[in-house]
């Protein structure tokens, strides 16, 4: 854990504080699943942590390539339209084309691709807002996916057995959907502190116009966060299909939303230039647990919503509290150092 | 990148040679209203050649049904994106303050209290927005997004999966749940096209005539040297979030009205629908940009398009596709020619390196 997102230059203290979040939200998980044990003891049971690994294994997927999107200071409002796409396509192929069941993953990855290419490419190459575009998008592939479902649903019978294995099977007690996400969070996590190609992305968000002075390439690194989210979005679509094994034409509508709160409370600045992927998952984690803790303390699930909205408040207002905090601190640093 | 700035800066030179005085910006506006109106001339032809019940004037009444409360909300929309913000919680405030009014009622309240109840709760609500964005210093985006989801938990908490009026409850006031069924007498105009279009007039000579208007323009533009010239830039943003959670909350209270019943779910997702209109208008999300007219005319393209689609046929599904079209022409028409220049000087200038 040794770089700090898109800070550089700040003291000890500075880094300890900024790197806190990761351990914080762990600290809230921990608070939570505790305070709810308290009251229900059936809550930390394997089936109900099973159960919170998997509903929050989709959100960090789409996470991860938010978060990318979002340090370079965009923002990929497809991510749900994307999933729904993708989960329904390849549940038609298996229905109607009995395709193998490992195409199932590669398809809903190479749809999510495409979808990624697009966006990309209409935000870097005609240097179009972003929030405008993949809104714009997230009504053209719900549109499309709308006229390919065209009324129909896909059953668990016409799904595979192997491919939902993915969704219900565990090892050493863990659900695959966990495993295969923590993979990726981790590998994400690993290239985003170490790689100078995303270290280059904590540049761009932070300051466009000294990205562009040192030579970054912005465009072609802004294109490839909006691949990777739009391609991890297709691979969340297949792990949707597994997870849930049914589909119609309204899989991962409101997503976007949720997946943006979740990066948001995982500590990643909606303007860009910090955050970790690592804190996006934790943020994703979190709010599946609150949702479970609910259910499990018998407080009525209506609550969810209205929980998770405060919950953003207080991330957004707390990190803006610390930046204050921190710049405070590091402008008395200075004066000291004057004084001397 | 040095191609680009000399572009940029020699853009505006050129254009200030034509019309002596007129700020380009105006001028860049104008074409995009003109480009509207033509883009509603085709919408209109296309529904009277392809149904033929577009040209009836019930069509007139269905539209303000379906797209007026929607385009009531467009208007603080509006305000707000062009002071460089953007208010994405209108939708869920829509359903809150239809939910209140709702709650109230299973509670046996007098209806015109519980719209008392609900527009507070908009001006609240909004102030909640405002104050975050204008005196923490938030980023809007942010605030709103957690607002949409708390407003809307708060609308489940009060009605969980009630459909109000329940088994027991007393019925709506015919006499105002029938703006959903009646039109205006001697006209087709629904109250709540009439309500948008005399919003819309107060909307448009407070942005385009007053120095209010001005002082919005000059915050979306340069927040800072607003500050610096005196404009109170908190107080005018805190004043438009609240501005646009009472008419969010008047929204839903319509809304509830020509349905005559309400679920906490109402108008979920409008939000988007609301920022299609306003971008699709010609505001720049980047604030500064835009006009009411085109607004207005956003309204009639997107209202009178779902009209006639739907009259034809045309499933939902593929009035998405066409709603999310036309948001990306509205942002990639006015960037396509600095793009095609762009690639222009690319291509002739590669060759140059070889040469030398």
């Amino acid at each position: 854990m040794t770089a700090v997102p898109g800070r550089t230059g700040g003291g000890p203290a500075v880094l300890a504080l900024l790197r806190a979040r990761e351990v914080g939200l762990l600290v809230l998980i921990a608070l939570v699943v505790l305070i709810t044990t308290v009251k229900n003891s059936h809550f930390v049971e394997a089936n109900s942590v099973q159960q919170m690994l998997s509903g929050a294994a989709l959100f960090a997927l789409l996470g991860v390539g938010e978060t990318l999107v979002i340090i370079t200071r965009n923002v990929d409002l497809s991510v749900g339209s994307v999933l729904g796409l993708a989960a329904y396509v390849v549940g038609y192929l298996f229905k109607y084309h009995h395709i193998p069941v490992w195409s199932g993953f590669l398809i809903g990855t190479l749809i999510g691709a495409a979808a990624g290419l697009v966006n990309g490419l209409i935000v870097t190459v005609l240097r179009v807002p972003s929030l405008v575009v993949t809104l714009g998008m997230l009504y053209v592939i719900r549109g499309i996916d709308g006229v390919i479902v065209n009324g129909d649903q896909i059953d668990p019978a016409s799904i595979p057995n192997s491919f939902t294995a993915v969704g219900y099977r565990t090892f050493l007690g863990v659900p695959w959907l966990a495993i295969i996400v923590a993979v990726v969070v981790a590998g994400a996590g690993y290239a985003m502190r170490s790689f100078r190609s995303s270290r280059e992305l904590y540049a761009i968000g932070s300051n466009p116009d000294a990205a562009a002075l040192a030579g970054i390439p912005i465009g072609r690194r802004v294109f490839s966060a909006f691949l990777i989210s739009g391609t991890l979005a297709g691979l969340a679509g297949s792990l949707f299909l597994a997870l849930h094994t049914q589909i119609n034409n309204n899989g991962g509508i409101g997503y976007e939303l949720i997946v943006v709160t979740a990066v948001v409370v995982g500590g990643v600045a909606i303007f860009g230039g910090s955050g970790s992927v690592v804190g996006a998952a934790l943020g994703a984690l979190l709010l599946n647990v609150i949702n479970q803790a609910l259910v499990a303390a018998r407080i009525s699930a209506f609550w969810n919503q209205a929980i998770a909205g405060a919950l953003l408040l207080t991330a957004i207002a707390f990190d803006r509290w610390l930046s204050l905090r921190v710049t405070r601190s590091l402008q008395s640093a200075e004066g000291a150092h004057h004084e001397l | 990148m040095s191609s680009d700035v000399a572009t940029r800066a020699a853009a505006p030179a050129e254009s200030t040679g034509g019309t002596s005085g007129a700020p380009s910006w105006w001028r860049g506006a104008l074409r995009w209203e003109v480009g509207l109106v033509v883009v509603l001339a085709a919408v209109l032809l296309f529904g009277s050649i392809k149904s033929p019940h577009f040209t009836e004037a019930s069509t007139l009444f269905y539209l303000g049904i379906n797209t007026g409360y929607v385009a009531i909300m467009a208007l603080p929309v509006t305000f707000v994106i062009m002071t460089g913000e953007i208010d994405l919680s209108v939708a869920s405030m829509l359903g809150l303050s239809a939910s209140t009014v709702g709650y109230l009622w299973h509670h046996g309240w007098n209806v015109w209290a519980a719209f008392a109840v609900a527009l507070l709760v908009g001006a609240v609500g909004g102030a909640l927005n405002g104050v975050l964005v204008a005196h923490f210093g938030l980023p809007s985006i942010a605030v709103t997004i957690g607002t949409l989801t708390l407003f809307r938990g708060l609308a489940e908490v009060l009605l969980g999966s009630l459909t109000i009026p329940t088994i027991g409850d007393r019925q709506f006031p015919s006499g105002l749940t029938d703006i959903g069924a009646n039109s205006l007498p001697g006209s087709q105009l629904s109250w709540s096209m009439l309500i948008f279009l005399v919003l819309a007039v107060v909307f448009g000579i407070v942005l385009h005539f007053t120095a209010l208007g001005r002082s919005m323009v000059a915050i979306g533009l340069q927040p800072e040297a607003a500050q610096f010239a005196g404009i109170r830039v908190r107080r005018i943003k805190l004043g438009l979030f609240v501005l646009s959670g009472v008419l969010s909350a008047f929204a839903g209270i319509l809304d509830m009205l020509q349905q005559a019943s309400v679920t906490y779910d109402i108008g979920t997702g409008l939000e988007l629908n609301v920022v299609a209109i306003v971008l699709f208008g010609g505001v720049s999300i980047f604030g500064g940009r835009g006009t009411i007219v085109g607004v207005v005319l956003s309204v009639a393209i997107v209202g009178s398009l779902q009209m006639a689609l739907t009259q034809i046929n045309v499933s939902a599904d593929k009035q998405n596709i066409v709603t999310g079209v036309l948001l990306l022409i509205s942002v990639i028409v006015p960037n396509g020619g600095e793009a095609l220049r762009r690639v222009r000087d690319r291509l002739r200038r590669r060759p140059l390196p070889r040469a030398g």
